[in-house]
Parts: structure tokens; sequence; C-alpha cells
């Protein structure tokens, strides 16, 4: 009896089981019951009425195409704000950059609803209105060290001989960004952008609380749906969602999995 | 202004970081389509020269000019000069191609003419149809040709190579040193080939700069360096070598070993201390004890391949390194000659330790940073400064350097034959020299002790 259960134990393949389990309950099952729902007409049949749904009616499409583009500028902005921030710290020595790279990451250590509300209550205080403004500032303030940490690590990482070999060939500090460093901290940049902009997507509880609930989101829509019992429209719109970030993705093919590889956030 | 047939001229360059004095007053100029080598062991400043040159870094002072334009100040992308990195250093989001091409593209070369060019490189550097390959998938050998290509190809007045071969393997290494040798005598333009592979530099170089401790110590031909090490460093560095103490008894005779040899090296004076050099080539060995000059036991004998290295006990307790075709026992009685012309005798650097100290009180005397105990000084007021000199043999080691009045960093050592000559850099960063017949090793830490009855004291007049 005991060497069996030894004997089980000691395979180390039967080690996986739970986390099969855990991957089965949580994310496969849940997935299918998407498409299972996303798929099903209010009486039970197979049907695409939900989705003719979202075609018909601009209100959720204007949404998912408002979120989106909420999405790219906040994208756009924390690469503009985050590169040089992480091309700063790349070049100070190691001691004090790991310091600030700390001081971008602590905020992550709260909870992002605390945060938010924090945020609210200091636009309350310095008597700013909340709305568009308020969102990106809150969209860009909550992503942005995932942007900064993957092209901090791939800048820090290159190889100092190939600036000074390009410097030797001719090149003006110009020309060495543009045409050596800033290629060479791409897979930064992307592994940067699949961290900010796919979660910016589906956000909700940001733009909830920084616009008293007058933007709505494509996230905030799809919670809405699924609140008032919606299920099979919210599975559709959750679908759709999950299509289009497999689709950004996918143009981030190889070279973003490396950079994700030797890039992520800590 | 008259433009001189020098390509590169420093001028008393000093380079110190916050820590340490890197470069230290180093003068050196080298001729139009030279091939210079500056060699030395690690951390003894070569790189650092070369990254002058190139422009990496800028000299703490000094002046820089290369091929005539004081260059001191000069960013690296306005120099003349280009450079081969020892880790190749290819950018790995271009491809071959485009990589040789870079430099030409920056100065807006004609399309046509870098295709030209590139192919030409690739060409000379045996790597022809290679354009399009990824330059990571590359071996390193081929990666340091495409890195030579990418540097030739903009016919730089001066190309500095930052021992480009070390990462190869030993055979590569050989090729790749016929091939360097050869493209420089095609482009004829300057090379200046950093190394710490004194065989490298012998084979390559048409001079050689011997550089220790941020300081030039020989630039000479490689027969000039090799034959003639002017010091006890560059004897050792360069080739095997036996380093002996010796007085120079009069022009052309020369005591070492307790004995008297013929030797061509005139105007040291007489009964002057110096050192003598003999390559282990030059002693005969001999198997008739009676027509040798002097004998010893063979102790052992090892084959290198072409020839055989021994080691043979001569009885004053002398140590010789010898290499010769023919093996001899370990065990064995043999004799030795050595010929006048193979006796190399070269200057002593030093005879005894010179530091400058403080007199603490009548028998104490502070100096390398740490107060001595000395004999009773009654001449000298307290507070003088005063000179301190005591013999390489005064000085005691101790493993534990707590338990020494100070404590150093051994950072050379040379072997005499019948003991070692240490160099110590004491804690406050000055070299004292030891004689010992204990075997230490480089780098270790040491405890510095001096009886008080070996220091020489002698006050500094004041002004």
């Amino acid at each position: 009896m005991q060497s069996r259960f030894v004997k089980f134990f000691s395979r180390r393949r039967n080690w996986s089981i739970p986390y099969v389990l855990f991957l089965v309950v949580f994310v496969v099952v849940p997935l299918v019951l998407i498409m299972f729902y996303a798929f099903q007409s209010k009486d039970g049949g197979f049907s695409l009425e939900n989705f003719q749904r979202f075609i018909n009616q601009p209100e959720a499409a204007n949404t998912f195409i408002y979120s989106i583009g909420i999405a790219l500028i906040t994208t756009i902005i924390c690469i503009l704000l985050g590169y040089p921030a992480a091309y700063v710290l790349a070049r100070l020595n190691s001691s004090t950059a790991r310091v600030v790279v700390m001081l971008f990451i602590l905020p992550m250590w709260v909870n992002v609803l605390v945060r938010t509300l924090a945020t609210v209550a200091l636009f309350d205080f310095l008597k700013l209105p909340l709305g568009e403004g308020a969102l990106i500032f809150g969209m860009v303030y909550n992503f942005l060290p995932f942007m900064i940490y993957p092209i901090y690590n791939v800048l820090q990482k290159m190889d100092r001989s190939l600036i000074e070999a390009a410097e030797d060939l001719g090149a003006t500090p110009r020309q060495v960004f543009t045409r050596v460093v800033f290629p060479l901290s791409m897979p930064g940049i992307v592994s940067g952008v699949m961290m900010v902009f796919m979660p910016t997507i589906s956000t909700f509880a940001i733009a909830e609380l920084l616009t008293m609930n007058n933007i709505k989101l494509f996230g905030t829509t799809i919670q809405e749906n699924i609140n008032n019992g919606m299920w099979h429209y919210g599975a559709a719109l959750s679908l759709i969602m999950l299509v289009i970030i497999g689709i950004t993705s996918l143009f981030t093919d190889s070279e973003a999995e490396e950079a994700a590889n030797d890039g992520g956030l800590l | 202004m008259v433009k001189s047939n020098y390509i590169i001229e420093l001028t008393n360059i000093t380079k110190s970081f916050p820590d340490k004095v890197v470069l230290d007053d180093v003068s050196l100029s080298v001729k139009k389509g030279e091939f210079l080598t500056i060699l030395g062991p690690s951390g003894c400043g070569k790189t650092t020269l070369l990254r002058l040159l190139a422009g990496f870094n800028t000299a703490t002072s000094g002046e820089i000019r290369i091929d005539g334009e004081i260059m001191t100040d000069v960013p690296p992308h306005l120099r003349p000069v280009n450079t081969v990195f020892q880790r190749y250093a290819l950018f790995p989001n271009y491809n071959v191609y485009d990589n040789i091409a870079f430099g030409l593209k920056l100065q807006k070369v004609d399309k046509k003419e870098i295709e030209q060019r590139v192919k030409r490189a690739l060409k000379m550097v045996g790597m022809t149809d290679y354009e399009h390959r990824d330059v990571q998938s590359l071996s390193g050998g081929q990666q340091q040709r495409v890195a030579i290509a990418r540097a030739i190809v903009n016919r730089p007045q001066v190309l500095l190579l930052d021992e480009p071969l070390a990462a190869l393997d030993l055979k590569m290494r050989k090729d790749m040193q016929m091939e360097l040798k050869e493209m420089h005598r095609s482009l004829g333009i300057t090379f200046v080939y950093v190394t710490h592979d004194q065989e490298e530099a012998l084979t390559l170089s048409d001079t050689i700069v011997v550089m220790n401790e941020g300081k030039i110590q020989q630039i000479g031909t490689p027969t000039d360096i090799y034959n003639e090490p002017c010091n006890s460093f560059v004897a050792d560095f360069i080739g095997e070598s036996n380093i002996l103490n010796a007085t120079m008894v009069r022009d052309r005779l020369v005591r070492f070993m307790d004995k008297e040899f013929e030797c061509i090296d005139e105007g040291f004076g007489e009964n002057t201390p110096v050192d003598v050099v003999i390559r282990p080539e030059d002693v005969y060995i001999i198997r008739n004890a009676e027509a040798a000059m002097f004998h010893g036991v063979v102790r052992s004998c090892i084959f290198k391949g072409v020839h055989y290295e021994m080691f043979v006990d001569t009885p004053d307790g002398y140590e010789i390194q010898i290499q010769d075709y023919n093996c001899f026992e370990p065990g064995e009685e043999v004799g030795m000659m050595i010929k006048p012309a193979d006796i190399h005798v070269m200057q002593k650097e030093r005879t005894e330790n010179h530091v400058k100290g403080t007199m603490v009180d009548a028998t104490h005397v502070e100096i390398l940073g740490e107060v001595f105990e000395c004999q009773e000084q009654a001449n000298i007021e307290q507070g003088a400064e005063v000179d301190v000199a005591f013999n390489f043999t005064a000085v005691e080691l101790t493993d534990d350097s707590e338990d020494g009045t100070s404590w150093g960093i051994i950072r050379f050592i040379l072997y005499k034959g019948d003991r070692y000559h240490l160099t110590v850099r004491t804690d406050d960063g000055e070299n004292i020299y030891v004689d010992t017949h204990d075997v230490w090793e480089d780098l270790d830490e040491v405890g510095i002790k001096i009886a008080p009855s070996e220091l020489r004291i002698t006050p500094v007049k004041s002004k």
C-alpha cells in the first residue's frame, strides 16, 4: 500500500495534477462556457444573434471602438513617457537605478482600486474635473511601470560595445540612437505594449471611478451585461475582446515572446 | 605645420580613474603603415590606451595627435580610426552586409560604391557570399572576420584591434594571425594591436610596446625585445628566461652563481650589481661535466613537442631552466655552458628599498602609512621628514596580513634562480621589493615586518 503511494509521488508528472485541475476548472471550463453561451440564444439553441446584436447595436460597438482608442492613447503616452525614463535609468549606475526602478514599482504594491480612489481624491483636492482627461491620466499612472520596466531591462542589458562600435564607425549620438539603440530595444517596447495595451482594453474600475460612470469602456459594458443577467450577450462581447487581443499578440510574434521572457516585469 | 611621418603621437598621456591611475605619463609615436603591438599583462593599461585612441575615454592629461591633428577631446565618430573589438560587437539587428555597410551608409557613400566596397572587404576576409547571413548564425571566427571587414571597409588611417583573437581557439588564432599580417601588408594602413599574448606580439608586429602598471617598459622590434630586454619585467614577460643576480666585475666579465663568465656587455662600471638574463635555449647541456663551465643535477625533464624542458639544480642552490633537443634523465649529473653573446646583462632597476617617512619619536618612524620601530635616532628631531632605506632581504612577510606592522598585496613575482624577488604593493599604494626563498602567490595578502636594526634612516635636508 505504502509503496504504491510512494511510487505515485515519485513520478514527476503526477505532481502536475493539481495545476492541471486548476487550469481546467478556472481557465478551460470558463472559456468553453463563454464560447457556449456566446453562440446560444435565449431559448437555448445555437445562434449568432448575440453577434448580430453587437453589429446592429451601435452603442456597444462604439464603446468597443472608443475603448481601443483609449487603450491606444494610453499605450502611446506610456511609450513616450516610459522610454526616456527607461533610457535615463539604464545609464545611471546600478545602485541608483535600482532605487529609482523600485520607486516606480512601489505603487504596484497597493491595490489598483485603492490607487484609483486616491487619484479621485487627488483630482478633487486640486479641483480638477473628472472625465476623459482624468481617465487617461489614471490609466497612464497605473500602467506606466509596465512599460518602463521591460524597456529598462533591455536597455540595461545592451552590450555597451555595440554603442561604441557605432560611434567608432562614424555615427553621431543621434544616429547611434536611431540605428542601434532604438532598434535593439524593440523587444522591450513590444513587451511593454503587450503589458499595457491588452489589459487597458478591458479595464473598467478605473473608468468607472475616474469618470463618475460618465464614460463607459468595453470592460464596463461586459460587466453590466453580465451583472444584469444577460449572460449570452456578455459572453459574446467577451469573446470578441478575446479575439481582438489574440490578434494583437499575433502581431508581436516570436520577438515579443523572447522579450517577454527576458523583459517581463520582475 | 610640418607633417611628421608619425601617424599617432601621444604626449605625456595620463589617465586616472577615481580609485587608480591606469596610465602614467605615457608618450608614444607610431609610424605610418606600422604594425604596432601594445603588449602587457591584464590591467597594465593597454586597453585603456587603445580606448583613448578610439575616443571612448578621454585622457586626464596629455595630448593625442592623429595624422598631425590634435584629437585629445574629439569624439569617436569624428576620428579617422576604426576599431575591431574583442567581442566582435556586431549589430545583431543587421545582417552581414548591413553591418559592413554601416559606416559607409553614414558617410552617404553612393549605393553602387557601397556594394563594391562591401564585396571587396568580404573577399579580403575570405567571407564572399555571406552577405545575407544573420550575424548571430556565424561562428566566432566568422564573426571576427565580419568585424574586421566592417572596420577596414571605411579605409581608416589607423586600425585599432583590441585583442581580436583572444576569443578564438588556438588553430583559428594562428590562421587569423597570418591573415591579419597579410591584410596589413596589402592595405598599407597603420595597425595598433593590443594583446597579452607575447607569442602573438612577436609573430605579428613591426614594433612592440611592452607595458606594465600603466607605464611603457620597452619599445622595440620583436628581436630587440626578445634578445635585449631592458629590465627584468620584460625579460620575464617575453618568453622564458633565467634571471639571476650578478655583479659586473669589469667590462666583458660578469660574476654570477659564484663564477665568472665572459660576456660582451660593456660600460656598466666595475663591481656593479646587475641582472643577467639567459634564455633557456641558450644554455648548452652536456654529459661530460669536465669540459663544462658549471655543473648540476637534472631535477625534472618534460617533453614539450619540439624540445625538452629541464630544470637543473646547481650545487650552490641555483635552479636553471634549459631547453634542449636531447633528453637528460632526472638525477643525471650534467655540465652546462653559455656563450658570451648569450649572456644578456641588464642594469638593476634598484638595489634596495627607498621610502619616504616621518620621525614619530626617537625610536619610531612612520613609513608605508604605519609606524615602524627603529633604532634610536638621537640626531633627528621629532616630525622630521626622513629617507628610509632597507634591503630586499630585510623584509619579513607573514601569512596573516594582521600579523605585520603594515600589509600589502603581492603584485609581481620574479624568480631569480635561487630566490624570489617580489613586488609588494602596500596598503598606502607604495611598492616595496622583497627577496625571499618562500613561495608566495600573485595577489596574496601579506603582513609586512621589518626588523628595527634594518632600517637605515637619513634626514631629508630641509630647503
